[in-house]
Parts: C-alpha cells; sequence; structure tokens
C-alpha cells in the first residue's frame, strides 16, 4: 500500500499470498468447529447417558417396592433389611463411644493426627495430608462424623447468610470426589476461614476417587468456622446413590475394618444436611432446582432428617383398600401398603414434603415454560422460567443459583438472569470435557465468575488430542450400552429389514438406535464411529457390535444371560448391598436365588433360574454356600477389540 | 393435476420437452420441485390420426418417469438432511426451545459439512436472523436455508492438495516449512484475520517443538487423519 515499485509481479503476489491465506484460514476454521462439534457431540453422549442411569436408579424403587411386596420371608428372617428399606433410623442411641473407642488409632500410624476441639492447624493439617496422598484414620473419620452430626442436628433447614462490603462470599457447585478442583479453589481463592466464606452448593461424592478426603476437609473447615462454611445437600448424599455411583466402594476399599461404621454413620450425617442457604434474603442457594409448588414456609418447618433416600419413598400405611399403583410426579409407582410392617409413620416424611425434597435436590431448569416431570432423571421436574418468576416472587427473592448440572464453562446463565448454574468439578467426564468454576457474591454487586480446569500437565495439550480423548471415552461408554441392549437392537434391526439382506437406510438405523436405547442423540453425525456404511450409505447394521463383546466369566454360559446381567449389573449391584446389611460382601445362595426370581419376575427378564443357579454356582469359588456379590458382577466386563483395555480401566460398575 | 398439452407441431413440442427436463435437472432446488410435484404431462398430437410413433412416446414418457422419480428421491433426501440439520442443531440447543445462540450457528454449518468463510458466514447468518437480531437464531428459519445450502452443495470443503499449494505459496524459498512468524505474519494480517484465540489454537498443534517450525506437509497429512 504506497512506497514501493508497484510492479504487477508484486501485486500478483500479494493477491496469491491473500488467495492462500484465505484458503487456509477457511480450511482451519472448518475444522476448528468439527473439532467443537466432536466435542460437543461427546458431551452429549455422556450427559444422556448419564441421566439415563439415573432414570434407571430411581426405577429401582419400584423393584424395592415389589420385593417387599413378594418377598414375605424377609419380614421374618431379616427384619433389618425392612428396617434400611422402609427407611428405619438405626437405633440413634447408638453410643458414640461403642463407635469411637473401639478403633485404635496404632502408633504406626503416619497419617494426620487430628486434635479435637478442631482449629484452623487441622485443616492445614488435612490439606497438606491430603497432597501427599494420605489416607485419614478411621478413628478421625468416625470422630468427625459423630461431631458434624451432633452440630449440623443445631442448624435449621436453610441457613441464613449474609454479607457485607468488607464480607464476600464464595459459592462452589458439584465436586463429586475431585479433590484436585478443590485444592485449586483453595489455591485461588484462600482456605476457609472467619473472613472467607464458602457455601459448598451438595453432590461433594461420588464418581471421583477422593469423595472422603472432600468430605472430611469440608466437614472439619465446618466444624472449625461453622457460621463460615455453609454445606447444603445433594442429590448424592444419599447412601443409596453412593451405592451405585461409587462412594460406598471408595470408603469399603480405604477402610477395609472399619468401613461399615464409617457407612451406617454417614448415612445419617447426610440426612442432617441442611436443604440451602439463603443469602441476604434474596439469593436462594439449593442444590437442583424448583417445581411449581415449591413451598419455602413448608421446608423451613419439615424434618428434614426423615429424608432417607430418594430411593425410598413414603409408603402410605394408611392408604385405603384401593390398590391402584399411583404415579408419583417423579414417576415412581408408590404402592400403597397395607400395614404389612410394625413401621411407625412418624419416621417417614409425608408424601408431599419428601416430593418437595425431592424436587429441590433434582430439578432441572429449561427454556420450556411450565413444570414438567423430569424424564431423563426420573426424579424432579424440569422448570420453566416462568415458574421460576413466579416462585421467586412468591418468596421475595432475586435469584436462585443451582448446580447438579455438569456446563462445559462451568457457569450458566438462564431464565434472563435469575437462574443461575455453577458446576466445580473440571473435567467431569473426561479430561477435556468442561471447566469448572465458582461465583463470588458481595451485597448487592453482581456476581463475579472465576473459572477454571485441571490438568495433569504443565501445559495444555492441543485442543485436537483433547477433543480425541473425549470423544473416544464417549464412543466407548455408547458402545458398552449398545452391548448391554444387543438382542432388542438386534431384534429392532431385523424388523426393519423386511429383505433381509444385513442393511439398514441410514434413517431406519437412527431410528432403531433412539427408540431401543432412549437415548436422544444426533446418531447420524456419530454413525461413522459407530457402524461401517457401504458405498450407498446404506449401513451393515451388524457392524454395531464388531468391535466389542462381553467377556465371559465362565465360558459355557449363554450369550442372553451374561448381556442381561451385564445390562443389569448396577441394579444387581445395588440390590445386593440392600440385601447384605452388615456390607460383609456376601450373601447366601438361598438369597441370591430367591431375589433373582424375584428380579426376574418384575423386569420381565426370561432367564431360566437354573441357568443363573449354575452361574451363580460356579461363582461360588470356595464352595461355602455364599457369593461374594462384587467379585462375581465384577466378572462381567467389556472387551473393547480395538483398545488395550487393563482391568482397572475398565469401565463397569 | 393433470394437464393435458396438445400440441400443435410434434418437433416444436418435443424440444420443449426436453428443454424444460434439462432446466429442472439443472435447477434441482427444493422448491421449484414442488411446483412441478404433481404435475403430469400428458401428451396428445390431434394432428395425426395415429399417435405419435412408439418410439418418440416411450422417450417422453420415460424422461417424465425420470423426472417423478427424481422428484421422489429428492424427497427423501430432503427429509434425510432435515433429520441431519435437526440432530446437529439440538445437540446446540441447551434449552431445548428450538433455539440456538448466534454464535455457534458457524459451528454448526461447518459441522454439517461445509465450509464457507467468514465473509458468507455472515451472509448466512443475515439470512437466517430475526429482522430485529435477537441474539438467537430460530430453528424454523434455520432449517430451509440449511437445506438450500445442502442440496446446492455450497461451500464445499477445501480438498487436500489446493490446502498444500497454499502452503506451499506462502513458503516461497519452497523450505517446506514454515517459521513460527511467519506463519503468524500471514494469518492474523491476510486473509479474514485470525483472532489471537485462532491462532494460539493453530500453534499448538502445528508448531513442531523441536525446529520451532511449522512443517506444513505432516501437519496437514496429521489433520486429515485426525477427521477421518
Amino acid at each position: 500500500m504506497g512506497c514501493g515499485t508497484s510492479s504487477s509481479t508484486k501485486d500478483r503476489k500479494s493477491e496469491k499470498a491473500l488467495k492462500a491465506a484465505l484458503v487456509i484460514q477457511n480450511w482451519y476454521r472448518g475444522y476448528s468447529a468439527r473439532l467443537k462439534a466432536r466435542q460437543r457431540y461427546a458431551l452429549t453422549i455422556f450427559q444422556s447417558i448419564e441421566y439415563a442411569d439415573e432414570q434407571g436408579q430411581l426405577q429401582l424403587s419400584n423393584f424395592f417396592s415389589f420385593m417387599l411386596e413378594n418377598y414375605t420371608q424377609i419380614h421374618e428372617k431379616d427384619p433389618e433389611l425392612v428396617a434400611r428399606l422402609f427407611g428405619r433410623t438405626l437405633q440413634d442411641s447408638k453410643d458414640r463411644q461403642e463407635y469411637v473407642s473401639f478403633v485404635d488409632v496404632p502408633d504406626s500410624y503416619n497419617g494426620p493426627r487430628l486434635q479435637f476441639p478442631l482449629t484452623f492447624t487441622d485443616i492445614d493439617l488435612l490439606v497438606e495430608a491430603f497432597k501427599q496422598q494420605q489416607i485419614l484414620h478411621a478413628h478421625y473419620v468416625l470422630e468427625v462424623l459423630f461431631e458434624t452430626k451432633r452440630v449440623l442436628k443445631q442448624m435449621p433447614n436453610f441457613t441464613q447468610v449474609k454479607t457485607s462490603p468488607t464480607k464476600e462470599i464464595t459459592i462452589c457447585g458439584d465436586l463429586h470426589g475431585k479433590l484436585d478442583d478443590l485444592f485449586l479453589i483453595f489455591y485461588k481463592n484462600g482456605l476457609p476461614s472467619g473472613s472467607n466464606s464458602y457455601i459448598f452448593n451438595g453432590d461433594f461424592v461420588d464418581r471421583g476417587k477422593h469423595s472422603m478426603e472432600i468430605l472430611m476437609i469440608l466437614f472439619v473447615s465446618f466444624l472449625v468456622y461453622p457460621n463460615d462454611l455453609h454445606l447444603n445437600r445433594g442429590n448424592h448424599e444419599d447412601f443409596m446413590m453412593n451405592l451405585r455411583y461409587g462412594f460406598t466402594k471408595e470408603i469399603l476399599h480405604k477402610y477395609k475394618l472399619h468401613g461399615k461404621k464409617i457407612l451406617q454413620i454417614l448415612e445419617d450425617v447426610y440426612t442432617w444436611l441442611p436443604i440451602g442457604t439463603i443469602i441476604d434474603n434474596e439469593i436462594l442457594v439449593i442444590h437442583g432446582g424448583i417445581s411449581e409448588s415449591t413451598d419455602l414456609n413448608l421446608l423451613h418447618r419439615i424434618e428434614r432428617h426423615k429424608m432417607k433416600s430418594v430411593l425410598m419413598p413414603p409408603i402410605s400405611i394408611d392408604e385405603d383398600q384401593d390398590t391402584d399403583l399411583k404415579k408419583t410426579k417423579t414417576g415412581a409407582n408408590v404402592v400403597p401398603r397395607e400395614g404389612k410392617t410394625n413401621e411407625s409413620p412418624s419416621e417417614q416424611l409425608p408424601k408431599h414434603e419428601w416430593e418437595q425434597v425431592i424436587d429441590i435436590l433434582w430439578s432441572d431448569p429449561r427454556g420450556k415454560r411450565g413444570c414438567y416431570p423430569n424424564t431423563s432423571r426420573g426424579g424432579g421436574c424440569y422448570f420453566g422460567p416462568d415458574i421460576t418468576s413466579k416462585i421467586l416472587n412468591k418468596f421475595q427473592l432475586k435469584m436462585l443459583i443451582r448446580s447438579h448440572e455438569c456446563k462445559p464453562e462451568g457457569y450458566e446463565i438462564c431464565h434472563d438472569g435469575k437462574v443461575v448454574t455453577v458446576f466445580s468439578a473440571s473435567n467431569y467426564y473426561e479430561e477435556g470435557s468442561n471447566r469448572g468454576a465458582y461465583i463470588k457474591l458481595c451485597c448487592d454487586m453482581t456476581p463475579r465468575f472465576f473459572q477454571y480446569q485441571v490438568t495433569r500437565a504443565t501445559c495444555l495439550r492441543p485442543l485436537y488430542q483433547r477433543v480425541n480423548t473425549m470423544e473416544s471415552s464417549a464412543i466407548r461408554i455408547l458402545k458398552e450400552r449398545m452391548l448391554s441392549r444387543k438382542t432388542d437392537l438386534i431384534r429392532a434391526f431385523q424388523l426393519q429389514d423386511r429383505s433381509k439382506s444385513g442393511k439398514l437406510s441410514m434413517g431406519q438405523w437412527a431410528f432403531s438406535m433412539e427408540n431401543t436405547l432412549g437415548l436422544n442423540l444426533p446418531w447420524r453425525s456419530l454413525s461413522p464411529h459407530l457402524v461401517t456404511t457401504d458405498k450407498n450409505g446404506n449401513i451393515n447394521y451388524m457392524s454395531t457390535f464388531q468391535d466389542i463383546h462381553i467377556q465371559k466369566p465362565v465360558k459355557e454360559a449363554q450369550s442372553t444371560l451374561i448381556e442381561t446381567l451385564y445390562r443389569y449389573r448396577s441394579d444387581l449391584q445395588i440390590i445386593f448391598n440392600v440385601i447384605d446389611s452388615d456390607h460383609s460382601g456376601l450373601i447366601s445362595m438361598e438369597e441370591f436365588r430367591a431375589m433373582w426370581k424375584l428380579f426376574n419376575s418384575h423386569y420381565s427378564i426370561h432367564i431360566e433360574d437354573f441357568q443363573v443357579d449354575e452361574l451363580a454356582e460356579r461363582m461360588d469359588l470356595n464352595k461355602d454356600g455364599s457369593i461374594d456379590f462384587n467379585e462375581f458382577l465384577k466378572a462381567f466386563y467389556v472387551v473393547h477389540k480395538l483398545e488395550k483395555l487393563n482391568k482397572s480401566d475398565a469401565n463397569l460398575l | 393435476m393433470f394437464i393435458f398439452l396438445i400440441a400443435q407441431q410434434r418437433t416444436h413440442w418435443i424440444l420443449s420437452q426436453i428443454q424444460f427436463f434439462l432446466y429442472f435437472l439443472k435447477k434441482k432446488s427444493f422448491s421449484d420441485v414442488s411446483l412441478f410435484r404433481n404435475t403430469f404431462l400428458f401428451i396428445i398430437n390431434p394432428e395425426e390420426e395415429t399417435v405419435l410413433s412408439k418410439g418418440w412416446m416411450s422417450f417422453i414418457l420415460l424422461t417424465y418417469v425420470e423426472c417423478l422419480w427424481t422428484v421422489f428421491s429428492l424427497e427423501l433426501v430432503v427429509a434425510e438432511y432435515h433429520r441431519k440439520i435437526k440432530e446437529a442443531f439440538e445437540v446446540f440447543d441447551h434449552e431445548a426451545n428450538n433455539t440456538v445462540d448466534v454464535r455457534e450457528i458457524g459451528t454448526i454449518i461447518r459441522s454439517l459439512g461445509c465450509c464457507p468463510s467468514e465473509g458468507e458466514l455472515h451472509d448466512l447468518i443475515a439470512e437466517v436472523e430475526e429482522e430485529e437480531p435477537t441474539g438467537y437464531i430460530r430453528y424454523e428459519k434455520f432449517l430451509p436455508v440449511m437445506t438450500e445450502v445442502l442440496l446446492e452443495r455450497r461451500y464445499r470443503p477445501i480438498p487436500e492438495d489446493t490446502l498444500l499449494r497454499a502452503f506451499e505459496v506462502l513458503d516461497s524459498s519452497k523450505r517446506g516449512f514454515l517459521t513460527r512468524e511467519e506463519l503468524i505474519k500471514y494469518m492474523t494480517e491476510e486473509g479474514e484475520p485470525f483472532s489471537q484465540e485462532e491462532m494460539e489454537e493453530m500453534l499448538s498443534a502445528a508448531v513442531d517443538p523441536e525446529s520451532n517450525s511449522i512443517h506444513y506437509k505432516d501437519y496437514i497429512a496429521m489433520m486429515v487423519v485426525d477427521e477421518s
């Protein structure tokens, strides 16, 4: 532009360079966009499967009702099981001394030693110890849990918090056992103290590997600063959820001797966690969301500790002869039972109160107006912007801060700025899947958001590598899911394939997949990863299963049996765990058989009893009449032919 | 709806039919197709007592059958496109209310296999936006525009050899690589310049850490493998 000889060759040259640059930029932007789209698809896969799992989880409550209806022997032989399922509390009077004093701390223990009453040095001590991968001794765990329960009991259902110009408050969302994220938050934002308030909005545990450590840090901080560290209950602060999503396993693994005791106390501690926090009488902080019938005044009054678990809906003892199955808003069938137990109704919440709490812990905001049952998760509801306005106005509130949903940026604002989702577990599904975030609030100022992402390396890997990791992870779990429904899928394909050619059009294949699996995914875009296509664009549907198969624990076992057991393995694990009330890890052959029969008939599975018997007998390796069900279920894992899989990586239970 | 066309002069009329068919093939757009969808042209030549010679008759009938077939298969194709577009759209529709943030439209369009330049993208967005831009694009407006784009096979992706040649043009001394500074200069100063974020992203994958330069042939090969 200007100086120098404007020879035509120079012009042509720069024009060529311009064109070349345009080509490269165009190509790169297209490539980069496709990477981002693939990242999104992977996230969608993770999310749909997560919610579908939660739904399956909640449907278990049907099975429990069914089980108790029909498994009459239990009532006589195993009153403790009945108690568990009806939510009766353990004899509260289980003396603290009885638990803690029997647990000695050996001299050889070189982990952190807490001093009661706790002070801020104990918080530091724990943080440093956990950074060194140490494990807190069960003695201290139990002490902390007892002390926490004692203090929590004195707290109201909703904690009231005030901010001031000199005192901000930090709100964190789901942590899900990701200790690195908690450390990162403390590093960026400082440890909790009298001048540094925090609210942790539920879901501290499950999925991640350090749920216990997070819980300990949070509880100890709470005990040291009970007026500055606030905890809200999340849907994972529920012993039934822990059974399925990994915390129970973590505890039993880390505390082989005393794990059971810890679990028993933990059940109680959860129920005493406050339902929510209210900041400056303006901002409501709860874990899930609201529904059109949310009544804060009612929620202030309920006895929150009677809410044991989402899987234990209250049974209506005094319900009349009407035996119609009533569908609650959650879709769970509440079968009225006629006083089959000597359970006193005062041990449970009334149904409408229980539902209110479920809504608080499980609901999700959506763009659509109105309030609908949350069909993906199976619990709580979807609430629209009109519901938000209505409820916020009704109780003179300005904003709702909640967590419960993983967001790619760690936070999301919706409903016209009235609802904020904050999620603090970065890389939740897979490395690179999402950022974490926390909010800092002060008086009337607008909230400030802080984002972060934990990485193993010192610098971020290039985008395409991160996306590849995420994508392969997502495709893997999707394939495993497809495999668990292999028989149903093949039947659906064959129904469409009239000419028995082994091929289907893209539309037919996508339709069968969506219908059978019940997952709303972009099948057409995902098809290149899942199936092979011929040159006409038709899909060889059997190629859906070509790279993976379920490892048969016993060679002679029939495929359909293996597939069914694989498909229901999570449910089975929970059921076994519930039956195994003393947490021994073993159940008797008799119990197994009886339970299996029930399971069979309730889920209408067509597996012959003798087949399962045979399998169980083979699983009973030491032939002592009892089955180690964890071993039994671990035996079913999926082999991905194209990947080198070590057992520890296998995505199982 | 059947239109009975009565031709006075055989040849004149035959030529017009061929013209129509060729026009139809060339256009192949959905809006025109629907116009001709149910039009069936029958030929009767009243001048001669006998019907047109069998040869011509079959030719014409075949032409029409082919037209109809193209129309129907086009409809099937369009239906598939609709579903594909819907899938891609829904993934970005976070609130499940049939809208997406306008900033994600580029990603959606590119994920469907098209490669518009930034300028072309701006034009497309203008087409699908509301009269008063809200920052959101509605599915109802997006679908027909995107369907056209796919049917007309607009914004085809850049073939690998074109890309290679583009790099070679920038590599004037034909060394087989570009230095970091050179790439930055071209990408951020020429054409439709990169933002800093885009530049950093590209460099993180393209730069060979040992030589601190971009060996573009290897880079392209790696990217192509990744996409397939």
